[in-house]
């Protein structure tokens, strides 16, 4: 059993859940196990090829999943995987496109 | 990082200011002169920038530059504590700098009332030794981080979101800190080589953000910023340190340089500022069409402003009107006749709706009503329109009773 923590921005797609205890040997596995559970997430955090998107990283404990053997990093149970998307919530009006006004038109 | 050229020193009077700094034997006189010679620049003086720049006024740093050009309006004033509500109105950086000025009467303060771009960026942050990143998107972001790869200046990055924030220090050029030495450290492309699509992640304006948490999160960008102009400790280079406040933890994740980087990496692609607005994909205000201002009235076959649909309601038109919101702004405002499905309910309730009918959406601003538009309409929706500036815009100009929020 893994233990996953969904970071703020996702949860809408997990049923609030701020983290889940899953199983899988690997890191691709477990993934797996979590969309198969909460299919809105799969969209969030995989492009349309399957492969994990950009802005969202996966650390196995405090490791990144790149830099180790990506989905197959090998999961033991007890260990904790994290979802940390890029966010960029801080200030308005240094802002290139401004605050409010601006994501509205963008969302 | 500062390089000790003039004579620099200590009046009396800012003997007596720093001298709890000055007893610190980590600070002590050396330390004090080293944050009198040091130039910081903030980009952003919101959330983020508010603590921060109060603190590093305090504090005894030299020269403090601020990029905004925003005004302060009532809903920045539950977390931007650098200004008050007699401030509300007034230029965000006339606001800020005259509070730092008066917490700190010997800190010289550069304003830039300009929104930093890729013709201005590398001449503004240039005369700085570190940046403060403060921003709320992702061009900025990806600017700032560009600009101080270029430069070869620390970025001491923040941000912020609901009741989670994330601080680490991108950028760092490699040195020596407390006597340790520090390889070049990774940057914010070597974290998140791109950005997520636009709308994906909802700005603070949607998403709400806990007025404390940017204090936290800005005071340890304030705290890095001190820490590597003392050379002292062990600063955040290499290490995301992610917060959230509903748990009270703070967990820290490994960041390593990726050596493919196309900024920073061993053979770069990138050596100049780019277009920061197609990179993330998002349209340039610059370029973007000045917003036009929608006739009084205003309806097509696609969208509908406030008096329209006033007058749609007033006639006792037959057609369903949806707000797509979250329960918790329900309770806050709502616009009489509207039924409420919250966007992510949107498909699974989507039974509820007829597809013949005319529909009318409306959220907040009218971004998240944009996209039920799209989806109802992908899904065979033939008459469906979204309400232009959603429940803010009602407010504005048909019932100013509404709060706005």
């Amino acid at each position: 059993m893994a233990k996953v923590l969904i970071p703020t921005p996702l949860r809408q797609f997990a049923e609030k859940h701020d983290h889940v205890q899953l199983e899988g040997a690997s890191v691709g596995e477990v993934l797996n196990a979590l969309t198969a559970r909460y299919p809105d997430l799969r969209k969030q955090l995989f492009n349309d090829e399957g492969k994990l998107r950009s802005f969202v990283n996966v650390y196995l404990n405090d490791e990144d999943i790149r830099y180790l053997k990506k989905d197959a990093t090998p999961v033991a149970s007890g260990d904790t995987l994290s979802i940390v998307p890029s966010i960029a919530g801080g200030s308005c009006g240094a802002a290139l496109s401004g605050c409010g006004r601006a994501s509205a038109r963008l969302m | 990082m500062t390089t000790v050229a003039a004579p620099v020193e200590l009046s009396k009077d800012e003997i007596l200011r720093y001298s709890r700094h000055l007893i610190l034997p980590e600070v002590g006189m050396e330390g004090q002169l080293k944050l009198k010679q040091a130039k910081i620049l903030m980009v952003g003086a919101g959330g983020l920038g508010a603590p921060l720049g109060l603190y590093l006024a305090a504090s005894g740093i030299g020269r403090i530059g601020i990029v905004d050009f925003d005004v302060v309006d009532f809903t920045n004033l539950q977390r931007q504590v650098i200004h008050g509500t007699k401030d509300v109105g007034r230029k965000k950086l006339d606001s800020a700098a005259e509070t730092m000025q008066d917490i700190n009467p010997y800190l010289r303060i550069d304003k830039y009332e300009v929104a930093l771009s890729s013709e201005n960026a590398l001449d503004i942050i240039k005369d700085y030794d570190m940046v403060i990143d403060g921003t709320d998107n992702f061009p900025t972001r990806y600017l700032v981080n560009d600009a101080c790869v270029i430069l070869k200046k620390p970025n001491v990055y923040g941000s912020i979101f609901r009741f989670e924030g994330q601080a680490t220090v991108y950028g760092y050029p490699g040195g020596s800190v407390d006597g340790k030495q520090y390889a070049q450290g990774p940057c914010y492309r070597c974290s998140y080589p791109e950005p997520p699509p636009p709308g994906l992640v909802p700005s603070c304006a949607e998403g709400g953000v806990l007025g404390i948490l940017p204090g936290i999160i800005g005071l340890v960008q304030a705290t890095e910023a001190v820490k590597l102009i003392l050379g002292a400790g062990e600063p955040l280079i290499g290490r995301l340190m992610l917060y959230d406040a509903l748990a009270m933890r703070f967990r820290e994740m490994k960041v390593r340089r990726n050596p493919e980087c196309p900024v920073c990496g061993d053979h770069p692609s990138i050596k100049e500022l780019i277009d920061y607005h197609q990179f993330c994909g998002v349209p340039n205000p610059k370029e973007a069409q000045p917003e036009v201002a929608v006739k009084p009235g205003f309806e097509s076959a696609t969208e509908i402003d406030a008096i329209a649909l006033k007058a749609k309601l007033d006639r006792g038109d037959k057609f369903q009107f949806i707000d797509v919101r979250e329960p918790h702004e329900w309770q806050i405002a709502r616009i009489p006749g509207a039924t409420l499905i919250p966007l992510n309910d949107v498909p699974k309730r989507i039974g509820e709706l007829n597809p013949e009918a005319e529909t009318v959406v409306h959220c907040k601003m009218g971004g998240r009503s944009a996209k039920a538009a799209d989806f109802l309409r992908s899904q065979g929706f033939k008459h469906v329109k979204n309400m232009i500036g959603g429940i803010l815009a009602w407010s504005d100009k048909v019932d100013p009773s509404v709060p706005k929020y």
